[in-house]
């Protein structure tokens, strides 16, 4: 009796294992790895695709090398990609930082008063639209630098998502919590403050993740035209026709895209209290 | 016209006539027509009126101009509430049923002051008010608890804010104070979303008292919750209206809510242009238990004539929505 329960439990673990959803995805993912990376390496040796194709095996060799040798400087055009890396995470930090700090303020502002929100939206609506790259040439006329451009294109592009989420959470905050603070006589900075704020929070905060993942767009396509940073990394490897290096950093590009995306998924999720 | 039916001291057999249990008290319409004032049941001196409502109207403008009107979007002005009088005397519990969109809420927002009346005036202490304020704490249907804030913090957040000069350890006690009374003590650190329907009403509830006001609203508090919850709750309101005998002016569709809370029921019309049509007094002894209540003499009577009445006025909602 016992064994036949005991083995009945046992193959119901087993099943229960291979029924997770988790484990379907991962090996399902594991599945499709392998086999578009034995297809690259297939087709490159047999020369399927354009001339100079690299194999996996070389790309991930180079990954390699790039991950456990980041930090070198060789002069401009030899740069570690970990130098590179921290170059466009600053230009990013700062450019994002200066936009975030407009974009908040001028986004509650916007949300709380229906006059400010019609006289300012048409320059919202102009500009939200242009590709940030419109502005590079502007951008160096007036800079006559590289790095001041870069953040300002930067900037000009991570604005708009900001701002407009914060207007709008802060527009439509339900009216239920507004009710409260007026039944309680509170102060208009008082409700603010402690009421709309917080509950813009949600918006805020992804206004701030399509913002970041903006930013992070735009500065490889800036740097490819202002000399250092991880855009310049693929630009000077397209220059030398080294393909795996091009490769290798559409890789890294993509991981810390990952990774700051997940920061502000975090912090959606903290700001949530139980919503969705 | 109010002043002439409810002045004059029409109110000496207003308390003890038993046998008219319903009074209607100034319900008073714009025309001339069939009004339902008996002046002998007008039992309320005004001049002794803690809440007095004059006239209130209340029109939502239609949708007009010629924009409107091309867009075919034009739509012509809602009279909710059409000259509504009522006085509500100090320490009394006051239910408002009506049938459906009748324009309870909009009263009861106008008394809290989010809304105002398009004419007319609600005084209380003999003054009028117009916007909201401290004096009256508000429990509302959808709970309206900030989901950032913990249980204790929702309730310090109103406590702050209507007494911002008193000491940190005062507003602590008093928040405490309050989680006890609704029976929360346990639940402070908790946030609203981590709580059932029923302990987050309890924690408006408190809410609403913790700023000692003199009169109490609630839009259907307990309209969210389940039946035995319900129940629950009205105890607690129960128990602790015993306590404190604030006014109370609740908003509710359950007939036997009503009778087992209140000293009267304002029965409202259907809309549009509700009136009142009629007061009843409820004159169960207190403090009220619910087995005490429903064997009272009076209670299948009171039952029947506000069953009546809901039952007459929403089939003639019906029979419009028909047409
Ligand atoms: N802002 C508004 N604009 C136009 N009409 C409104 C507005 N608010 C309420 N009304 C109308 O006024 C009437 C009364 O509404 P109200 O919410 O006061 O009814 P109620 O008696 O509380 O109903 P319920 O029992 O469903 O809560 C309804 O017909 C409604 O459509
Ligand atoms: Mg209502």
């Amino acid at each position: 009796m016992t064994a036949i329960s005991k083995r009945a439990i046992k193959s119901k673990k087993e099943s229960r294992l291979l029924d997770n959803e988790n484990v379907q995805a991962i090996l399902l993912f594991l599945l499709s790895l392998a086999i578009f990376l034995g297809f690259w390496e297939i087709g490159a040796n047999l020369k399927w695709f354009s001339k100079g194709m690299p194999t996996a095996s070389l790309t991930i060799k180079e990954l390699w090398y790039w991950v456990t040798h980041p930090f070198y400087d060789n002069g401009p055009n030899d740069l570690g990609i970990g130098w590179n890396l921290l170059i466009s995470l600053r230009r990013v930090a700062i450019g994002y930082t200066l936009a975030s700090v407009i974009a908040v303020p001028l986004g509650i502002l916007v949300g709380i008063s229906r006059v400010a929100f019609k006289a300012f939206n048409p320059y919202f609506q102009l500009l939200k639209p242009v590709s940030p790259l419109a502005w590079l040439p502007l951008g160096l006329y007036i800079f006559r630098n590289s790095e001041l451009t870069g953040i300002f294109i930067i900037t000009i592009a991570s604005i708009w998502p900001t701002l407009t989420n914060t207007a709008f959470g802060v527009a439509n905050v339900d009216s239920s919590y507004l009710d409260v603070s007026k039944t309680l006589g509170a102060s208009r900075w008082r409700t603010i403050f402690k009421v709309i704020i917080p509950a813009a929070l949600p918006n805020i905060i992804s206004g701030l993740r399509i913002s970041m993942g903006i930013s992070w767009l735009v500065i490889v396509a800036a740097e490819m035209l202002l000399g250092t940073g991880l855009g310049y990394f693929i630009w000077n490897e397209w220059n030398n026709l080294y393909i795996p290096n091009i490769l290798v950093a559409i890789f890294i590009i993509g991981v810390v895209g990952i990774v700051l995306d997940q920061i502000f998924a975090y912090l959606e999720k903290i700001v949530s209290f139980g919503k969705s | 016209m109010s002043r002439f039916f409810s002045s004059g001291g029409n109110s000496q057999n207003g308390k003890g006539d038993k046998s008219d249990l319903v009074r209607p008290l100034v319900s008073l319409s714009n025309s001339t027509t069939n009004y339902r004032v008996n002046k002998q049941t007008v039992s309320i001196d005004p001049s002794n009126a803690q809440i007095s409502l004059r006239h209130i109207s209340k029109v939502f403008p239609g949708r007009k101009g010629w924009l409107n009107k091309l867009t075919g979007q034009a739509s012509s002005d809602f009279v909710a509430i059409e000259d509504m009088s009522l006085d509500i005397e100090h320490n009394t519990f006051v239910s408002i049923i009506g049938p459906s969109g009748c324009g309870k809420s909009t009263l009861l927002n106008i008394i809290a002051g989010l809304s105002s009346a398009t004419s007319g005036e609600v005084l209380i202490d003999g003054q009028i008010v117009d916007k909201p304020g401290s004096d009256r704490g508000m429990v509302f249907q959808n709970y309206a608890l900030m989901p950032w804030m913990t249980v204790q913090g929702n309730i310090k957040f109103a406590v702050e804010t209507v007494f911002p000069k008193m000491s940190e350890i005062q507003q602590k006690r008093i928040v405490k104070e309050n989680i006890q009374l609704v029976g929360l003590t346990g639940a402070e650190k908790k946030r609203p979303h981590e709580l059932s329907g029923g302990m987050r009403q309890r924690v408006g509830i408190a809410r609403a008292l913790a700023i000692n006001p003199q009169i109490l609203l609630m839009d259907e508090p307990f309209g969210a919750l389940d039946a035995l919850t319900r129940g629950f709750l009205q105890d607690e309101i129960e128990r602790i209206w015993e306590q404190q005998r604030k006014t109370a002016i609740m908003i509710t569709h359950s007939i036997e809510e009503a009778l087992l809370l209140s000293d009267r029921i304002v029965m409202m019309t259907k809309g549009p242009a509700a009136r009142i049509d009629e007061v009843l007094d409820v004159p169960f002894p207190r403090p009220r238990d619910r087995t005490a209540v429903e064997e009272h003499p009076d209670y299948l009577k009171l039952k029947k004539e506000m069953e009546d009445h809901l039952y007459r006025e929403t089939r003639a909602v019906e029979e419009e929505r028909i047409r």
